[in-house]
């Protein structure tokens, strides 16, 4: 994805000297992406607020030295305090350590699964757009996924692979891949169908015709011509997916298909600790918080790159 | 003496004045209850589910209940038949009820012995699916003698022939209106099985499946002031802490159901003043089920199946050793569970009978304070030793347990610190929690029912309704093991088999005297402890609460709720 190439103009990316000819200056396609980006300041607040709670989640634990899995008797329901800055839940864990430990995994779960369902969902939308012969199955396909009941979907998967997986990677490790997959596999629907709408639009135009009538294959064509040109619907739904995903994870461990109830995740949280919302808010509060500003700043980093990558509204 | 008499009418006339503005049907206007698993049909003979049973119990009724203290009251019948009073025969093989005089249904027609012989026959009937069948167990036959007589003969002698026609579980239907709905027909007959006719202080007048039942006090109900409510509205929907907060914070609702959530959050809805929580100990227990066979996932077909006849040729791999069950429940500070997750409606229970409190066993004692290091030592003596990873050991067998139960947050919670306490005796616990519908739901495709028990330690409360523990107790005899043979049907989940156990058993069946009865009892319950087939927990309540401004509620373990509603009154 070096070049972009829209009608006629041709933006090359090629490390240059800098020139300081003022009537061709050549700029790199992610340096105005960039440039483009760092104008939008909601985006810009989304990537230091995203980039803070990766780091406070990863690195967090080091400084708060308390095992989430710690229960002590004696310390339950308690309010803020210096041992315990977020306070206790009625089971006497640390609700800062359980919210650390679960960012970990709700991140982890969210980034990966809207990987899986951003591959998928692209693969599928962009053979269904460019080859029309693959267009009717692989649609019809879609349609099915989406009118699946997802729920007895999950059951039946995570009847069938539950315990191969617990055995051969461990319990923790085991429904991590499950439920990664689980949600990915369910989640790649709409990517794959807004892809092909874009992708049947942009194979129509001119500088795509230009690049047949130049005998270029069609692998190149795809990856020079079409992909850039859909990065944007692309970029939008996989800061979706990332949310979607924390919640699905959150939806799942109540149901009892998702992890042990003993291991922290922000949904699961958040879902416990709604009861106590009068004795210890900070139970609620905080997962809600951090849930809600993960969601709310991948969005807007997404809306951002959007726009940085749509080359219409660049320089706007 | 004129001023004497003067006086004495006087307060004779105050007194009806009084009685008749208190103690008028209706005059206390609309009771609302939720119940926040609503019903979805008001025939208890064709729903195995407690919420079905409290709601129809206010429009049908049995011959006998049951009151709080577990004292069996007659019901519809004169008085309850006894070997004493003639009522039952020497042999125990037939016992006679006779109904009161002048009992009316909702409808206006008399209830007669036909109606009772007819609910009888309804149930009996295979294809009817009646739920309740195991009520009507063991009869030869029930006769109208008279229109207000009927006996039932039992095919062996029956020490407690109070299972038919007595609890909310086996009420009197009406003749007149289910004569076509016997067998197959039972499930389509809508219009019978949502509004029946009763005698109950109340009748049907809309009903909204898993929603909203509308009930008007019963015009033909045998005393003439009761009910003191002229509409009762009984809601379904939502959960437990929303039911409690209607009640105690809000005051919407006069009285909800089923309320297990964590004490503190109770306890702080109570401080609002407008509600009181009500809790009554029956017979359920929260307990951990051992399992006794090998639940390995590649033994396929034979996964958590008992081998062999008196010996189970697949044993558990570690569970098997009586010293690694001991050891599990001398690790578990019951009094931080009960603490924890259930405050005043749960007691430490040593063991799996706790109640009526004339069977409830002392010799099991030791299970009240946790002993630690008794654990360690008795492991390490039987050769479990510690490996690098802290976790026990033998010939290759690692003691780490999958421990399986409902999504509850009190049992998440339960499930956490007993995590915690076995880490001190060197056993690794893997928790898992599944849906209450799936857990419970007897699906025979899923593999993840308490009855497959695909795990090695389950928990899960049970009871059992009535006062007497025979039936309750002859779960846990091989012949009732759930297996792959009878659809995992069985009540036996840890799969324990012990010839002794079965003996005692079958001759407490034939055993009619109270005290043997109550040492059979016994004896069965320390032999369940003492082996540790199941580790008992906590002694639970059932929960409940009521409005502040209701009166007469009298919390009921061992029959419906709802059994005195015709008394209750609003302030």
């Amino acid at each position: 994805m070096e070049y972009l190439i829209q009608g006629s103009v041709m933006i090359e990316k090629k490390p240059h000297f800098i020139t300081f000819d003022n009537e061709i200056q050549h700029r790199s396609l992610w340096g105005d992406v960039w440039r483009q980006f760092c104008m939008h300041k909601g985006a810009l607040a989304g990537v230091i607020v995203f980039i803070f709670i990766t780091l406070l989640v990863s690195f967090g634990p080091l400084i708060h030295g308390i095992d989430p899995s710690t229960i002590n008797f004696r310390e339950r329901n308690l309010g803020p305090s210096l041992s315990h800055p977020l306070g206790t839940d009625n089971i006497g864990h640390d609700t800062l350590a359980q919210i650390l430990a679960g960012g970990q995994v709700s991140l982890a779960v969210g980034f990966f699964a809207m990987l899986i369902s951003l591959v998928l969902g692209t693969l599928i939308g962009v053979l269904a757009g460019f080859i029309k012969s693959l267009d009717g199955p692989l649609m019809r396909l879609t349609d099915l996924f989406l009118a699946l009941p997802i729920l007895p979907l999950l059951l039946v998967i995570i009847l069938l692979f539950r315990d191969t997986l617990r055995t051969l990677y461990g319990p923790e490790a085991g429904i991590f891949l499950l439920i990664v997959f689980v949600i990915g596999i369910t989640s790649w629907m709409h990517t794959a169908r807004i892809v092909r709408g874009d992708v049947l639009g942009i194979k129509e135009r001119e500088f795509v015709t230009a690049a047949h009538s130049i005998g270029t294959k069609k692998r190149r064509i795809i990856f020079r011509h079409i992909l850039p040109n859909i990065l944007s619907p692309i970029m939008v739904s996989a800061t979706l997916g990332v949310a979607n995903a924390i919640i699905t994870e959150s939806a799942l461990s109540f149901l009892g298909l998702g992890f042990p109830p003993d291991f922290p995740t922000w949904g699961r949280l958040l879902y416990d600790g709604a009861n106590f919302i009068q004795i210890t808010p900070t139970r609620v509060i905080w997962p809600g918080v951090f849930i809600a500003l993960t969601v709310l700043s991948v969005n807007y980093i997404g809306d951002g790159l959007r726009d940085a990558l749509d080359p219409r509204l660049r320089g706007k | 003496m004129k001023k004497t008499i003067s006086i004495l009418l006087f307060l004779t006339f105050a007194l009806i004045l009084v009685m008749n503005v208190h103690a008028k049907r209706g005059s206390d206007g609309q009771l609302n209850l939720l119940y926040w698993q609503a019903p979805s049909t008001m025939n208890p003979n064709l729903s195995g589910g407690t919420k079905e049973l409290e709601a129809s119990s206010v429009v049908l009724e049995p011959l006998g209940r049951y009151d709080e203290n577990g004292n069996l009251l007659p019901w519809l019948a004169e008085k309850v038949p006894t070997v004493a009073n003639g009522g039952i025969t020497k042999d125990l093989t037939s016992i006679t009820w006779k109904i009161k005089k002048g009992i009316k249904w909702s409808d206006g027609s008399p209830l007669t012995a036909e109606d009772v012989v007819f609910t009888y026959e309804y149930c009996s009937n295979p294809d009817t699916g009646c739920t309740q069948s195991n009520y009507y167990s063991d009869i030869k036959s029930v006769k109208a003698v008279n229109s207000l007589t009927i006996k039932i003969d039992f095919t062996v002698p029956k020490p407690f022939p109070y299972a038919p026609f007595v609890g909310y579980n086996a009420p009197i239907l009406q003749k007149a209106q289910f004569n076509g709905c016997q067998g197959a027909r039972a499930q389509e007959c809508n219009k019978q099985n949502f509004f029946p006719i009763g005698t109950g202080p109340f009748k049907v007048v809309d009903f909204k499946p898993n929603d909203v039942i509308v009930f008007e006090a019963n015009p033909n109900y045998r005393n003439p002031n009761k009910p003191a409510f002229s509409k009762l509205v009984f809601k379904g929907g939502g959960d437990a802490v929303s039911a409690a907060r209607a009640v105690l914070e809000t005051g919407e609702m006069d009285y909800a159901w089923n309320l297990q959530v964590e004490p503190e959050i109770l306890i702080k809805m109570e401080k609002a003043g407008k509600g009181k929580v009500v809790s009554a100990f029956g017979t359920s227990v929260e307990r951990l089920m051992v399992n006794f066979s090998n639940p390995d996932p590649s033994l396929g077909e034979l996964r958590s199946e008992y081998v062999g006849g008196n010996n189970n040729r697949n044993p558990h791999p570690f569970l098997s050793d009586y010293n690694v069950r001991r050891a599990l429940s001398l690790a578990i500070d019951r009094q931080v569970l009960v603490d924890a997750g259930y405050g005043k409606a749960g007691k430490i229970s040593c063991n799996v009978l706790p109640a009526p409190a004339i069977y409830a066993s002392s010799a099991n004692n030791e299970c009240k304070t946790p002993n630690v290091p008794e654990a360690n030592r008795l492991l390490d003596a039987a050769g479990w030793k510690k490996g690098s990873d802290g976790i026990r050991q033998k010939n290759g067998v690692r003691i780490s347990i999958l421990y399986q139960t409902s999504t509850n947050s009190v049992r998440q919670g339960t499930q956490a610190f007993i995590k915690e306490m076995w880490k001190q005796i060197g056993v690794e616990t893997e928790l898992r929690n599944l849906s209450a519908s799936v857990f419970f739901g007897g699906d025979v495709g899923s593999p993840d029912t308490y009855q497959k028990f695909y795990t090695d330690i389950e928990m899960y409360t049970n009871n059992f309704s009535g006062t007497d523990p025979q039936t309750y107790m002859s779960n846990w005899t091989c012949k009732e093991m759930a297996q792959k043979s009878n659809k995992w049907g069985g009540n036996n989940m840890p799969r324990w088999c012990s010839p002794a156990y079965d003996a005692l058993s079958a001759k407490m069946s034939v055993t009619s005297a109270l005290k043997d009865r109550i040492r059979l009892s016994k004896a069965m319950n320390d032999m369940l402890m003492q082996d540790y087939a199941m580790i008992p927990l906590i002694h639970r309540g059932d929960v409940s609460a009521h409005s502040n401004k209701i009166s007469g509620v009298r919390m009921n373990p061992w029959d419906s709720e709802l059994w005195n509603i015709a008394d209750w009154t609003r302030k």
